[in-house]
């Protein structure tokens, strides 16, 4: 593996000192490496699948429009085919009939790939989570970068929701240690897909992603 | 001395072959030096809406929906006939009603006419001789 952009070995950025950098643009020199360009570039035009799922689709729906207007954070492109996407908007009830598509979409998107849990319905099932029909949040199957809450949540708390991702993007490294999963050779591209069973959706989650935090009751 | 006038097809030539090239290397190159490709089943798949493709896409499909076109052809171009008459209906003598009643009863006869003879059947059970 060569190295990309200026790296020690222990994984820490080595980075250019603000105060020359910020000396040298006055004097209209810009200096930068592989991976700042690298992540620049992605977090600011990401795009995001067109689907929606439930009411928080139609939030979705008016951020992108011109009032909110995500195109601000290049956003705007909202692409029909999982293959020019690198964002799932999961946005709204997920189903558990809905669920193997959304898997099978997602394993279709091309890597590096995130996803946004938009609204209580896709975090944890939200009203509905008593219910018989519906997945108790999406990330029982696919990794979740940024969670909304809300019910659904105004179209602010997915703007605010986009600039994390962004910032995570930005965080991301290329080489190292701490590198970003997805340039992982043996982080899977692929996530199995549930079968939509007799009583529950088979398996009912995907236990390499989804690891709930475990409360110990005193 | 002057260069040749057909010189610049020449530059042309080596622009367009070099100009889809260069970002075709760059993808190479960095799929080759930073990102692992991935590829598996699901995301080869060809159908991308999500659901998975049944069957073959090669079907053979019946040539007798020529039939049903010319039938919605001529229904539908009875609409245009039939607008009008019935935006002036209140101001028509009788004669007039009677006239658009034969039109309207030519046109029955040949739907009752194309149904009977099974032109109306999508996919037509082969009758045995």
């Amino acid at each position: 593996m060569p190295r990309l952009g200026a790296h020690s070995e222990n994984g820490m950025t080595e980075k250019i000192d603000e105060g020359l950098r910020s000396e040298l643009q006055k004097r209209g020199v810009w200096v930068t490496s592989t991976q700042e360009l690298y992540n620049w570039g992605r977090r600011n035009s990401i795009w995001p699948l067109q689907f929606g799922l439930a009411c928080c689709a139609i939030e979705m729906i008016a951020t992108a429009a011109s009032r909110y207007d995500l195109a601000r954070f290049g956003g705007e492109v909202f692409r029909p085919s999982p293959r020019q996407a690198d964002l799932m908007i999961v946005a709204g009830t997920v189903t558990k009939k809905m669920a193997p598509q959304i898997v099978r979409l997602y394993n279709q998107m091309p890597d590096p790939k995130y996803v946004i849990s938009m609204g209580a319905c896709a975090i944890s099932g939200g009203p509905f989570k008593q219910g018989y029909n519906v997945l108790k949040g999406i990330d029982r199957f696919i990794p979740v970068d940024v969670y909304i809450p809300g019910c659904p949540p105004r179209p602010e708390a997915l703007l605010h929701a986009f600039m994390e991702l962004q910032q995570k993007i930005k965080d991301q490294q290329l080489s190292g240690k701490n590198k970003a999963p997805h340039l992982a050779r043996e982080q899977p591209s692929e996530f199995p897909v549930p079968a939509f069973g007799a009583h529950d959706l088979e398996p009912s989650k995907n236990p390499d992603v989804f690891r709930p935090p475990h409360l110990e009751r005193t | 001395m002057t260069p040749d006038p057909y010189f610049f097809l020449v530059i042309f030539a080596g622009v367009a072959l070099v100009f889809p090239l260069m970002p075709l290397a760059a993808a190479w190159l960095w799929r080759r030096l930073a990102q692992p490709p991935k590829p598996g089943p699901q995301k080869n798949a060809t159908y991308e809406c999500g659901m998975e493709s049944i069957g073959d896409a090669q079907v053979q499909f019946q040539s007798q929906y020529y039939l049903y076109c010319i039938i919605f052809l001529i229904f539908d171009v009875e609409a245009i006939f039939l607008v009008p008459f019935a935006v002036a209906f209140t101001g028509l003598p009788f004669g007039a009603f009677l006239a658009i009643l034969v039109f309207l009863l030519l046109l029955l006869e040949g739907l009752v006419w194309a149904w009977s003879k099974g032109c109306l059947d999508w996919a037509r059970i082969r009758k045995t001789a």
